[in-house]
């Protein structure tokens, strides 16, 4: 099972956070203070895995932006290498062509693939295509949602003028 | 798609993420935020909010939380979202609560109604949404105001909500695994779900169940095994596909589900051989998830009944992965080895080479692993090599979680495969003075019994010689600064013991260095009531010979200075000792016995002897015994208040201390009998190890305190029964560590192995160092295996030894070949700045070249350039994949090639963008550019600050 994903910049900046086991909030600042510690730190040549607190957290580093999921002693941590990058290509997919820009700006849309990819702490769905669809069908609805609220409120505007 | 038309925020809060990726310290930006929650505070409260805005503020709020801050008082906004009907809203807050509510919050019963609501609707998607609320916020209380509903939902048209469905009952499952056990048949029935998202979904909460009953799912053995075999002939949909590999997350799913169906099942097992093989035979070990299915391939051959071949070919890839460059490969590698032993353990014998280069990676976690599988493979044997390393790896390493773990694992193997008493002193002498406060308290207890006890064996010169180097090597270690307490109290004790028992030294100086000891660590009273004790058994001893005793100055101004002591327990033992040192030699002899912690003595529970002290107080009008838990506090104050102060030292205010007992103090028969009859001592339970017991003081004042004696005794025949239950092994006199010791721990090591002499001068004249090592931990291994099968154990010892020195000599061959050879045809997968990769693997696969872009350094040179090149070609590779311009997202068709391109494409792309992997990613400059003018126009401009947030993530 994953515990928790966490994006963090190289400068230590906290991008994404997802909590799937409970953290109290004191928890979570010390945890990322102390993840960003021990992988921010570490060579380009070496694995991508560290033990830490009896679990595992496997990162990945893109660009600048380091993607850490950690995750029970017996799961396999090749799996959850591609886990994460199969979360990175879906985001680039979306946003066309992911910079960390992106994820800053719109996090909350990271957040929204991410539900459709992970569901408690396991993986939920694995075909890029599925959850692109479904994606596409939630942003559409909210467009069109959005569309809705102007021609109200333009008939709105345009009834009390 | 998702940043086309602005990022959808206002300038205000585009402001606020600016600052913060401006910010140049964590204090700035905690002072950024803080100011941020209270705009939020003041602005979120504020009467007609437009629904927009609030959905902004909710947003915000995410944002601080992110960051780490208490947003708690804008939750309820969040929870009021949900409620809304427009899926905008709602979906944002469902997400907020999800992020800021754990299960256990107030705040969830407003958010169940909702939920509920919410499942009925026919829109899927607000179905969708309130499921994922559902696995994240629903506790075990609720379950059941939503079980049905989701249940359902199983039903549901849309796969997606299927699936959710099922995610949600799994995670019902972990929760409460009885509200589900009724819905296992709808577990099974999903499996058959024409959905392979479903059907992947499904394998999740079947892994739980079956991890937890094994039994009840043998007969899906069959369906398993033949959708496994389905995914590997590619009859997935495509799009299922991950870089070339048929669903390799469901493979790695279901293998792990085989695993555990075929563990210890021989008819089971046999059903799955095939595919399992097939699977490792056809599986493309050059991709990263090619990999993982291989490796969980080898966890699952080394979990069902064992198949020769299957073993082979997992001890193949085993060799593979160790022989790679790449870290993660070896990692894993090690991990399956530490596997695969378990069934074989020949196999490590090849890999010996490999194991001690990763034993020497300066990759932490290499490393680990490393002991992991050094400790997973510990003979008798090997253990001395495995413990030193392992320690010298200890004494390097801050991080206080895994020292405490390699700590226990010395001790562990150091208990179990100690070769001989005195390598085992040394050893745990070493886990002591650097890791003695991590360690458990019973292991420094069984390090005293051990060296009070010997080995069993009735050699008593073999114990004395082993005790005098015990104390040898403490006089050594003792002046050493900062020693943990544990260890002082080990040092303490046995000097006291034995520090003048060979006569090698006097006891002046025993005491002196004792002394010290107590000086150098006054704060802690542990040490320093260990420390007065032993200094008691010293002079005890030195009566006893009838020697002159020459206290020395220190020593009774140490015993003066504990006297006045906060510490009654401090105070009681440097009254004793005084006592002591006026008595005569026989007296003295008889209380302090030397050498005699292993005594045993029998307690008659019953205390017959004072029977008749209890009728005559009856007769002469006593109140008769109240059990205890008719007994209030009050009465027992003046009766128990004699032994009250040994127990408060060390515990400060004791609350329930009138309805506890104390352990009596031992009485004893009218003193007549003091020079003949063994003392009986009870052990408290709950007591430190540290108690004197305190006949002493009976014994010097035996004349006078009659009436006090007898009160003890009716004390201990009214006592807890428990306290005095267990008869210790102590000759009343001596102080109790020894029997503390002996208590805690009755299975500790006391069997002694006949040391091992296995020597590998001859190898080291001819191998360099490493396979020294390597004979010593891999040799030696075998070998032991060896003899455990015969009987004679000298001829054994002789045959193995040409065996060892064989096998390592014969697999030295294929190692150093192996380093001579160029690397082994696994790419470098993960590497980020591999640049060799690519020259060397040809028909590498495309996530290789992801990995490539990764290499920033040269990107932004080339990147104009290549942005030309491959506009010209991203057609033509298009085309290949008609299947995913399908699709319609033109702006993944720069990824999409990446993602799912076959070998030949990929040589296609080579050449046209003249070897720079940067090429195919020109576009994404281009965008990169647009991004940050758009960013620009809104007036953001973080650009300044860091560039690398314009870089694109592959490249």
């Amino acid at each position: 099972m994953i515990h928790f994903v966490v994006l963090i910049s190289r400068q230590g900046k906290v991008r994404l956070t997802k909590w799937y086991s409970p953290y109290s909030q004191k928890e979570r600042t010390k945890v990322i203070r102390e993840l960003s510690g021990l992988v921010l730190n570490r060579g380009p040549k070496l694995s991508n895995f560290v033990e830490w607190r009896g679990l595992k957290v496997v990162y990945k580093r893109y660009a600048s932006l380091y993607f850490c999921m950690c995750i029970d002693p017996e799961d396999n941590e090749l799996e959850i290498l591609e886990i994460i990058h199969h979360y990175v290509e879906i985001l680039d997919r979306y946003f066309g062509s992911v910079c960390e820009l992106d994820l800053i700006y719109n996090f909350h849309k990271a957040y929204y693939v991410l539900d459709e990819l992970l569901i408690a702490g396991e993986l939920q769905e694995s075909s890029k295509k599925t959850i692109a669809r479904l994606i596409a069908a939630q942003d559409s609805l909210v467009e069109a949602a959005k569309e809705e609220a102007n021609s109200i409120s333009n008939i709105i505007a345009q009834a009390t003028k | 798609m998702g940043s086309q038309g602005g990022f959808g925020q206002s300038k205000e809060f585009l402001d606020l993420v600016k600052s913060i990726g401006e910010a140049r310290s964590k204090s700035e930006e905690d002072r950024i935020i803080l100011r941020e929650i209270e705009t939020l505070k003041r602005r979120i409260v504020e009467p007609d909010i437009p629904k927009r805005k609030m959905k902004e503020y909710i947003i915000r709020l995410v944002y601080v939380e992110m960051l780490g801050h208490d947003a708690s008082f804008g939750y309820i906004h969040a929870v009021k979202m949900t409620h809304d009907d427009n899926l905008l809203l709602k979906r944002t807050g469902y997400l907020a609560v999800t992020l800021f509510l754990n299960e256990d919050h107030d705040l969830i019963i407003l958010i169940v109604n909702t939920i509920q609501k919410d499942l009925k609707s026919d829109n899927y998607l607000v179905v969708c949404a309130a499921l994922n609320a559902v696995c994240r916020l629903i506790n075990e209380e609720t379950i059941p105001a939503v079980l049905p509903q989701v249940v359902e939902l199983l039903g549901h048209q849309k796969e997606a909500v299927r699936k959710k469905a099922i995610m949600a009952l799994h995670r019902f499952y972990q929760k409460s695994p009885s509200s589900v056990s009724h819905l296992i048949s709808n577990f099974r029935k999903k499996l058959c779900d024409n959905d392979p998202g479903v059907m992947g979904a499904t394998l999740c909460p079947l892994f739980d169940l079956i991890t937890i009953d094994v039994k009840s799912f043998k007969d899906l053995v069959v369906s398993f095994v033949s959708i496994l075999k389905q995914v590997t002939e590619r009859r997935l949909p495509k799009s299922y596909d991950y870089h070339q590999m048929p669903a390799p997350f469901i493979q790695i799913k279901l293998l792990k589900i085989l695993a555990l169906l075929g563990n210890g099942d021989k008819h089971a097992s046999g059903q799955m051989y095939t595919v399992i093989g097939d699977l490792m035979r056809k599986c493309d070990a050059s991709t990263n998830i090619g990999n993982a299915v291989l490796y969980e391939c080898i966890c699952c051959v080394s979990s069902i009944y064992p198949n020769t071949k299957l073993l082979e070919a997992a001890a193949e890839i085993i060799s593979k992965f160790l022989k790679s460059d790449n870290h993660n490969l070896k990692y894993m590698g090690i991990d399956a080895l530490g596997r695969l032993i378990k069934i074989n353990p020949d196999v490590a014998e090849q890999h010996q080479l490999a194991v001690i280069d990763c034993l020497e990676d300066p990759d932490d976690t290499l490393k680990r692993k490393t002991f992991e599988l050094l400790h997973k493979m510990t003979k008798s044997s090997n253990v001395e090599v495995i413990v030193n390393r392992m320690i010298d790896y200890m004494i390097s390493v801050n991080d206080f979680h895994y020292k405490t773990e390699i700590a226990s694992r010395c001790v562990e193997l150091a208990e179990q495969y100690a070769p001989s008493n005195h390598w085992f002193i040394l050893t745990m002498n070493k886990v002591f003075e650097h890791a003695g406060d991590l360690v458990d308290i019973k292991v420094a207890h069984n390090l005293m019994r051990l060296i009070a006890e010997g080995f069993g064996e009735d050699d008593d010169a073999a114990d004395s010689q082993l005790r005098s180097s015990a104390v040898e090597s403490y006089l050594r270690i003792v002046t050493e600064p900062k020693l943990p307490s544990a260890f002082l109290q080990v040092i303490c004790w046995v000097l006291g013991e034995y520090g003048t028992a060979d006569g090698n030294y006097s006891a002046s100086y025993i005491t002196g260095k004792i002394c010290d000891v107590a000086e150098a660590y006054s704060s802690d009273e542990t040490v320093k009531a260990y420390a007065i004790t032993a200094l008691m058994k010293i002079y005890a001893f030195e009566i006893a010979a009838g020697r002159k005793l020459d206290i020395l100055t220190e020593c009774q101004s140490l015993i003066e200075e504990l006297a006045a002591s906060h510490s009654t327990d401090l105070q009681q033992r440097a009254y004793e000792l005084q006592a002591v040192v006026c008595l005569d030699a026989h007296a003295v002899e008889c209380i302090m016995p030397s050498d005699a912690s292993c005594e045993d003595i029998e307690i008659d529970i019953t205390l017959p002897f004072l029977n008749s002290y209890v009728q005559q107080s009856l007769q002469n009008g006593a109140q008769p015994y109240i059990p205890e838990d008719a007994r209030t506090g009050a009465l027992s104050v003046s009766s128990f208040s004699n032994q009250e102060h040994r127990e408060t030292s060390s515990h400060g205010l004791k609350f329930e201390a009138y309805e506890m007992p104390k352990p009596p103090v031992p009485s004893r028969p009218p003193p007549v009998s003091i020079s003949t009859d063994l003392v009986p001592v009870p052990e408290p339970s709950y007591s430190r190890e540290t108690h004197v017991s305190p006949p002493v003081l009976s014994a010097s004042s035996s004349g006078s305190s009659e009436l006090k004696l007898r009160l003890d005794g009716v004390q201990k025949k009214w006592g807890r029964p428990t306290y005095s239950s267990s008869p210790t092994s102590s000759s009343g006199v001596s102080p109790s560590p020894a029997n503390g010791a002996s208590k805690v721990e009755p299975a500790a090591p006391s069997t002694s192995r006949p040391r091992e002499t296995y020597k590998d001068s001859k190898k080291a004249e001819v191998d360099p160092e490493k396979q020294k090592l390597a004979a010593s931990l891999f040799g030696g291994a075998s070998k032991s295996e060896k003899r455990a099968s015969s009987t004679s154990h000298k001829a054994s010892k002789g045959s193995s030894h040409s065996t060892g020195t064989s096998s390592v000599s014969k697999s030295s061959v294929p190692s150093t070949s192996e380093v001579k050879s160029p690397p082994q045809p696994l790419p470098d997968l993960l590497d980020l700045g591999e640049p060799t990769v690519s020259t060397i693997v040809p028909s590498a696969d495309p996530f290789m070249q992801l990995e490539g872009l990764l290499d920033h350094d040269e990107s932004g040179s080339t990147g104009s350039n290549a942005a030309l090149d491959s506009t010209a070609k991203v057609p033509d590779i298009v085309s290949l994949y008609s299947e995913l311009q399908v699709s319609g997202h033109d702006s993944s068709s720069t990824i999409s090639p990446l993602s799912s391109n076959g070998s030949n494409n990929k040589n296609l792309k080579r050449t046209v963008s003249g070897g720079s992997p940067q090429g195919m990613k020109g576009p994404n400059l281009k965008e990169a550019l647009e991004k940050d003018a758009l960013v620009r126009q809104m007036g953001v401009n973080p650009t300044t600050q860091n560039p690398n947030l314009f870089k694109d993530l592959f490249g």
